[in-house]
């Protein structure tokens, strides 16, 4: 069935299209998966002013990591979101606008390495135990705990390894995974503080 | 991670204790409660509006001890007290503070914070807090008050060592004041007040994250430039962000120049003229027949310091659909939001408009002009005069023949507040306060107190309050501040004995069941209610007898004057964009010329 659409006007043709909305009646929404990075004070209050932001202006957020930086009171955070270009935009401007970030990125686009880690609890039997150990090799899947009857494996990759090794695991009975959410990096030789700030600067030396 | 919310500050601590022997020092170690109030000093705070209580003891006693050159006002409610502070950052400029106890103290800030948040207001609200090691175990008093207010806030903080407490405080009014405006939360635990540290106040503080925009893009502006050459129906849709930047004066210079024609949002009234025949009027659900056309048709529209709210584009893929855009503002969060701009100018309007203006030159926009003259006498804003009836449109047109226009007209939420908007006809900046984005009823009493404590000494028009029976009664005990500082201001209560906006709608789109909006049983008599409060009560009930009562009113100087205009009840807000319609889809007049109930 063909939804109906009213004719476009040349401008409302090219907003649209620049905020990667759909144009023809069938067309599906440019919805792209984006990785950003946020470095941002040490605090909790900051933390949750990042988080919040998501749920107060009804962003995506499919997975987000934080932990602590070189710099003791930085902490960095990997977000990964979903949208068309006008909503991610939003985002990355949001984002930026709090005063608690220092610093925000999109990595997607850029060239960049993106790793996840996983603890996944399986059970075993003498019959499925070397099945479960060849998948887990080829993974390169290291066994970090054993009993009796199961085994945890911890694996660090790209989402779509651990999604794979989740999927082979699952016919063996998976107890368990916990996942850490992806962390990320722009593969450069620069670093964000790479231009002089005085404050960053006193801040790194105390 | 720490819980502390303010380690930027302390990064700048040390790089400002250089000696600087401008800023303000004690030698000896002072409480947290003195520092607090000789920081307000330094900052050159001028009025505090607040309202004491367990937590913030310690700062009215250092108030009472230490004299300081800044007024306290004891607020009736807290929320008024926000609504004042709001007023008074509208009118003047500067920023509002505020002062309040924790727990309930805090919680009734909540309104008025969001209130500023959502219109750009500046204002640094102090809120006292339990003692830090009773935070978290319910204590008496005690809420999550950053917690409560984070999403409202430009920014927030908890202050938990005294040494930090003057830092933070000259951070707060420069996040404040600064870029795009709005509120900043301070909460100051009590043994933080109480505990000692020597007092310096830092000229400035430099805070990592904030970053603030720099000079605009030239290129940019020359590509604006461009755009405004080559359209052959510009249009200017301006905002508040253009008087929030002091840059009204060079729009009007800029439209004039160009003959581009202006409308304005709710807030951006006042920024251009609106007796110069350019002047539009106001856009968007409830504004005029022909500033929407214009839109409808425009092939440019210049945006200035404005945010494309649905309130102005009613269905946003629909609207002004043939125009490029230009968005000029402050936020960059703002830009392309909702309508995707082709040439984006981040930057202080003021600053764009003065690069803007020497490259625009002179356009003909004869043709134009002449085919919004035709939208114009087409459906010209109008309203029932024969009938003997007493209706807002008259009452606000003749407040604005008795003011020409030279007053601070504070309106409330409703129907009166789009009369206000439509029939007032602003000349100047900062003569327009009302709560828009939030839609705050009970703003207008207190906002208009605000603007009368901002406005003392420094210019003296009136200020007149235009209130609905239903807001006004919201904040009414605020008559208890004005009367005890004898202002002078004007309140016109416009009466219909309804929750008119509701009443309107119910009509509208829900088949006439005014279901709880008739104030006729419950409204109290405003006269006494005025009286009650040692203020003037006056009362219109005619047409005929608006002039006299308003020249009744102007006499008195000494304290306020509350009018009570007894309206028709049925009068309905025309034109209009039904919500979520297209702006081409306005409804101009009653669609039943009889639906009178
Ligand atoms: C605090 C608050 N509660 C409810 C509303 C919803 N509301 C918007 S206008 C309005 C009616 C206002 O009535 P009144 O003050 O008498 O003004 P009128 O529309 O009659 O001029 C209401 C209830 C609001 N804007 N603010
Ligand atoms: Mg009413």
């Amino acid at each position: 069935m063909q939804t109906e659409m009213p004719t476009l006007t040349p401008q409302q043709i090219l907003r649209r299209r620049k905020a990667g909305e759909p144009i023809l009646p069938d067309e599906p929404e440019q919805v792209h998966r984006h990785t950003i990075t946020v470095l941002l004070e040490n605090t909790i209050g900051a933390l949750i002013r990042v988080v919040n932001l998501f749920s107060a202006r009804g962003f995506n957020l499919e997975s987000v990591t934080v932990g602590e930086t070189d710099d003791p009171t930085v902490s960095r955070m990997t977000i990964v979101t979903t949208g068309n270009d006008r909503i991610i935009g939003q985002v990355l401007r949001q984002l930026d606008r709090l005063i608690d970030t220092l610093h925000v990125e999109d990595l997607s686009g850029s060239s960049f390495v993106e790793r996840e880690l996983c603890l996944l609890k399986v059970s075993y039997t003498n019959e499925t135990r070397a099945a479960i150990m060849d998948t887990a090799e080829i993974f390169r899947g290291k066994v970090v705990d054993i009993t009796p009857n199961t085994m945890t494996f911890e694996l660090t990759g790209p989402t779509s390894k651990i999604e794979a090794f989740i999927k082979l695991m699952k016919p063996h009975g998976i107890l368990e995974v916990a996942r850490s959410g992806r962390v990320a990096m722009r593969r450069s030789s620069g670093s964000w503080l790479t231009h002089e700030d005085p404050v960053l600067k006193l801040s790194a030396e105390r | 991670m720490r819980t502390d919310t303010i380690p930027l500050v302390r990064a700048v601590r040390s790089a400002l204790n250089a000696e600087d022997p401008s800023a303000k020092v004690t030698a000896e170690p002072v409480t947290g409660a003195e520092i607090f109030v000789r920081a307000l000093e330094a900052e050159g705070v001028e009025v505090v509006f607040g309202h004491p209580g367990g937590a913030v003891i310690h700062i009215y006693d250092e108030i009472a001890r230490l004299k300081p050159r800044f007024q306290h006002i004891l607020v009736r409610h807290e929320q008024g007290g926000t609504h004042m502070a709001e007023g008074y950052a509208k009118a003047t400029g500067r920023v509002g503070t505020v002062l309040v106890t924790s727990g309930p103290g805090a919680t009734n800030t909540v309104t008025g914070i969001a209130d500023a948040y959502m219109d750009s207001v500046p204002l640094v609200v102090f809120t006292g807090q339990v003692p830090t090691k009773l935070i978290g175990n319910d204590a008496f008093q005690e809420t999550d008050t950053i917690g409560i207010t984070r999403s409202i806030t430009k920014h927030s903080f908890l202050v938990r060592d005294v040494r930090d407490l003057a830092w933070t405080i000259k951070a707060a009014y420069h996040i404040a004041r600064t870029g795009r405006p709005g509120p900043v939360v301070v909460d100051l635990p009590k043994d933080v007040l109480l505990s000692r540290a020597p007092f310096t106040y830092p000229e400035e503080v430099h805070l990592r994250g904030y970053k603030l925009p720099g000079p605009p893009d030239p290129e940019r502006i020359r590509e604006a430039a461009e755009m405004i050459a080559a359209s052959r129906r510009p249009l200017l849709y301006v905002g508040g962000g253009t008087i929030n930047a002091n840059a009204a004066e060079l729009l009007t210079r800029l439209a004039r120049k160009a003959r581009i024609p202006v409308t304005t949002t709710l807030h951006g009234l006042g920024a251009f003229p609106e007796d110069d025949p350019l002047s539009l009027g106001m856009l968007g659900m409830h504004g005029t027949w022909y500033a929407n056309q214009a839109v409808q048709h425009a092939d440019l529209i210049i945006a200035v310091g404005a945010r494309f709210d649905d309130r102005v584009t009613g269905r946003v893929d629909t609207w002004a659909p043939h125009a490029k855009v230009i968005h000029i503002d402050i936020d960059p969060a703002c830009i392309s939001k909702n309508v995707p701009a082709d040439c984006a100018i981040v930057g202080d309007v003021r600053a764009v408009l003065e690069q803007l203006l020497p490259l625009v030159a002179p356009k003909d926009t004869k043709a134009w002009l002449a085919e919004i003259e035709q939208w114009r006498a087409e459906c010209p804003l109008t309203y029932e005069t024969h009938d003997g009836k007493l209706r807002a449109q008259y009452v606000i047109e003749r407040i604005r023949a008795k003011t020409g226009g030279h007053a601070v007209v504070v309106s409330d939420v409703g129907q009166h507040q789009m009369w206000t908007a439509q029939y007032f006809r602003f000349l100047h900046p900062r003569t327009h306060i009302t709560s828009g984005g939030l839609g705050t009823m009970g703003f207008a009493l207190p906002a208009a107190i605000g603007a009368a404590f901002g406005l003392r000494g420094r210019s003296d028009w009136p200020i007149v309050c235009i209130s609905g029976d239903g807001g006004f009664v919201m904040n009414a005990q605020e008559l208890g501040v004005a009367a005890a500082h004898r202002l002078p201001i004007k309140v016109a209560v416009i009466n219909n004995n309804f929750l008119g906006m509701v009443r309107q709608w119910q009509e509208l789109f829900h088949e006439h069941r005014f279901s709880h909006t008739d104030l006729s049983d419950t409204n109290p008599d405003f006269v006494e209610l005025a009286e009650a409060f040692h203020c003037v009560g006056l009362r219109a009930t005619r047409p005929e007898e608006v002039d006299a009562v308003l020249e009744e009113a102007w006499k008195v100087n000494d304290r306020p004057v509350v009018i009570d205009f007894q309206v028709v009840k049925e009068e309905m807000v025309f034109p209009m964009v039904p919500a979520g319609a297209s702006t081409s889809e306005m409804i101009t007049k009653r669609l039943t010329p009889n639906a009178f109930v």
